[in-house]
């Protein structure tokens, strides 16, 4: 079977990018607009396509196959070679699909959210590099190339986030995203270069495989008790840290929602801070086997501590775009401990699976949850939830989309979030008690945050609005209703006859007990929701008067751009740094400001041989021609 | 040829009227001396190919003839001099070497 059509998802993408970028000023935005939605609609259906023929027939002997198309890029010894290519795996066709599907909507979204805007043509630019970006970190067959796409990836998330350029927080925001992903990305490198050095390779396909050479030989060599390849496993997460916005990397999510909510949708909703949760699953069976798992443990406690704290952080925010973004910071939690705690062979690796499939499903409610603010941001012109009430009765496509992503997220019975995130518990609870318990805390408070955000927004009291709230134009509400239908459709898909750690199927079954025990907590969470925020009362502000000063550090997130702060400045810039800064101030610049000065003053004196008195020009002509008189002179006798 | 004299007094007569031209070209102060200058220089040449035609040739001519052309040479020359002096005052004002220094840095 030949998948190597693949290799035309990302560039169409970026085809677009590079048309779209250098006649940004030309092309006008009715026609970018649709040009950006119609290429992706190409690789949309190419995905869908590539889905379609791969999980239907792609099993040999039980098991899914992998397709790799590569070419040699750049050699430097006949072992150490770079390939750039395409590798079609279950994982990677899932990605295609969820990467494509949200990218499309947020194409035809943008059309209207973005209408009226000066930088129409270069926001579906930058769109359409970020989704070539992120189909080729997808598609990527060896470590360097993901790292390639990795990088770049984060490149258009700091075009998307600055995207309103003049606002200075917007510049700010960008800044610290990239800055902090890059230096989570020094961690990647090294742990790349660490794995690559040791193993020999750095294709994944040899990485991974199981008589390969690391997960026979990983104990070979030892760094201070662990295996250099724990080591580099652990660097390489922390590149996933950076990017999936785990704690302590994850000061940057929340400032990101400067970017218009489009990009929050695609980006820091549903598919590059998965990028992190899809690196792991990408070196599933070294992490799983290298140490006994040593890497892996580390994975699921960060991925459990900060869906906790993500949870807790967003039950006191008052910005809507905020509370999703730490939303989002959980469910990622949510992910990576899905796969901390999975194992490997057939129904063990459940955890991989559930991963997997809340992947799938938080893509498509928490896309549909950012869009549906976007559109509740653009009808009341502000982000607080203090500005908004009673919506319901004015935008009730929105409502109704919004409603059914939230009721998906809190794991409702019968939608799609209900399925994923009860596999998930499923398989926390067979391995690891600790981390099952923190996992339904969550859900609990997951189902609270999010209906308190969709009382708050559509019940309450309505606000004096300056101009009535009206409902968004077609182009907004038809990816709602799109993705709406995936919200509560896409639990129905027997996720474990496709993707698993294995790569051979295995039939899941619903655990009744442990689900009944989900729907409860999450049922108990709307409820208490809905005592709390459906009418306007005092209850809320009780609560938090009595919870004091734990109440004001969630509030401010647990301070920890505070602490970063503080280190940074007063640490490191003042201490460690002052050495090297003095050296830099006082040698360096002195000297190359004394060159100057030295140069000026030579020029000063020597600037007197132009006179302007000819008796001097003649001075030294004829001193000129006496010293030539001499020297010829003196070589005639000799 | 002179009793008496020999050839290198006479030389080293003509080396410092050279000189003294050379130094008066250098550091007067009024134009009209510099061409007087320019005078002495030409005339302390003229001296010198005189001297060397008496004491080394006698039997020819071209040295005294070349004397001649040097006289001839000296005044075309002051001509010039003096019509680019005439046309400068007319700008200046002046025949001083200090009010012509304005192409300075």
């Amino acid at each position: 079977m030949d998948f190597s059509y693949t290799v035309l998802i990302p560039l169409i993408p970026l085809a677009l990018f590079v048309i779209l970028g250098i006649f940004s000023k030309k092309i006008p935005p009715s026609i970018s607009g649709w040009m950006g939605s119609i290429g992706l609609g190409a690789s949309f259906v190419l995905s869908l396509y590539t889905a379609y023929h791969y999980f239907l027939n792609g099993k040999l002997n039980g098991v899914y196959q992998t397709f790799t198309y590569k070419s040699t890029w750049l050699i430097f010894t006949d072992k150490l070679h770079i390939d750039m290519g395409v590798l079609i795996d279950p994982i990677s066709v899932m990605m295609l699909v969820v990467v494509s599907t949200v990218s499309l909507m947020v194409h035809l979204y943008s059309r209207g959210y973005m209408k009226g805007d000066d930088g129409f043509t270069r926001f579906f630019a930058y769109l359409a590099l970020f989704s070539f970006s992120m189909f080729g970190l997808v598609l990527a067959t060896n470590l360097f190339q993901i790292y390639i796409f990795w990088e770049l990836v984060g490149a258009s998330s700091f075009l998307l986030i600055g995207y309103y350029y003049t606002k200075p927080s917007a510049v700010a925001a960008a800044k610290k995203a990239f800055i902090v992903t890059r230096f989570a990305d020094l961690g990647f490198l090294i742990g790349i270069l660490v794995v690559s050095y040791y193993s020999g390779t750095l294709d994944f396909g040899e990485l991974n495989s199981l008589q390969g050479s690391i997960i026979t030989g990983w104990a070979s060599t030892t760094f201070m008790g662990l295996s250099v390849f724990t080591w580099g496993l652990m660097l390489i997460y922390l590149g996933g840290v950076g990017k999936s916005a785990m704690l302590p990397f994850h000061i940057w999510l929340p400032d990101a929602m400067e970017g218009p909510t489009p990009v929050s949708a695609l980006i820091h909703a549903a598919t590059m801070v998965v990028a992190g949760v899809y690196l792991v699953a990408r070196l599933f069976p070294l992490f799983y086997f290298v140490e006994d798992g040593f890497a892996l443990n580390m994975v699921a406690y960060i991925g459990a501590l900060s869906s906790l704290i993500a949870a807790i952080i967003a039950l006191t925010q008052t910005d809507i775009k905020r509370i999703l973004a730490f939303s989002t910071m959980s469910q990622i939690g949510y992910m990576m401990l899905a796969l901390g705690v999975s194992k490997y062979e057939g129904h063990e690796g459940l955890g991989y699976m559930a991963s997997m499939f809340h992947l799938f499903t938080h893509a498509m409610f928490k896309a549909l949850l950012f869009l549906g603010a976007g559109s509740v941001i653009h009808a009341v012109h502000s982000n607080y939830m203090k500005d908004m009430g009673s919506l319901r009765k004015y935008m009730p496509i929105t409502h109704i989309t919004f409603l059914i992503a939230a009721l998906s997220i809190a794991g409702f019975p019968g939608f799609a979030g209900f399925f994923s995130k009860d596999e998930i518990l499923v398989a926390a609870y067979e391995n690891n008690m600790l981390i099952y318990i923190s996992s339904v805390t969550v859900a609990f408070l997951t189902a609270f945050y999010i209906f308190r955000l969709y009382f708050a927004v559509f019940w309450g009291e309505d606000k004096k609005y300056e101009h009535t709230p009206h409902e968004s134009p077609l182009s907004m509400t038809i990816p709602l209703i799109f993705l709406a239908i995936l919200s509560f459709a896409g639990g129905y898909i027997p996720f474990s006859e496709y993707v698993t750690a294995d790569k051979m199927s295995f039939t899941s079954h619903l655990n009744l007990p442990l689900a009944a025990i989900a729907s409860s907590v999450g049922i108990f969470g709307i409820i208490l929701a809905f005592v709390f925020y459906k009418k306007v009362s005092d209850l809320p502000d009780r609560f938090a008067k009595a919870f004091g000063v734990f109440y004001k550090w969630t509030y401010h997130k647990f301070y920890f751009d505070e602490i970063y702060q503080f280190v940074t400045k007063k640490i490191l810039f003042g201490i460690v740094a002052s050495g090297a800064a003095w050296f830099d101030k006082n040698i360096v610049d002195a000297s190359m400001i004394g060159i100057g000065n030295k140069t000026m003053s030579i020029s000063h004196k020597i600037k007197g041989m132009q006179s302007g008195k000819f008796q001097d020009y003649a001075m030294a002509f004829v001193g000129g021609g006496v010293i030539l008189a001499m020297v010829v002179f003196y070589i005639w006798i000799n | 040829m002179i009793e008496g004299i020999s050839i290198y007094e006479i030389l080293t007569l003509s080396s410092i009227l050279f000189f003294i031209g050379i130094y008066g070209f250098f550091t007067r102060g009024n134009l009209i001396t510099v061409l007087l200058s320019i005078e002495l220089i030409l005339n302390a040449s003229a001296v010198n190919f005189a001297v060397i035609n008496t004491y080394l040739y006698p039997d020819f001519l071209q040295g005294a003839v070349f004397s001649i052309f040097i006289i001839a040479l000296a005044a075309a020359e002051t001509a010039l001099a003096i019509a680019i002096v005439i046309n400068l005052y007319k700008l200046v004002y002046s025949v001083e070497v200090k009010d012509t220094e304005t192409m300075k840095y």
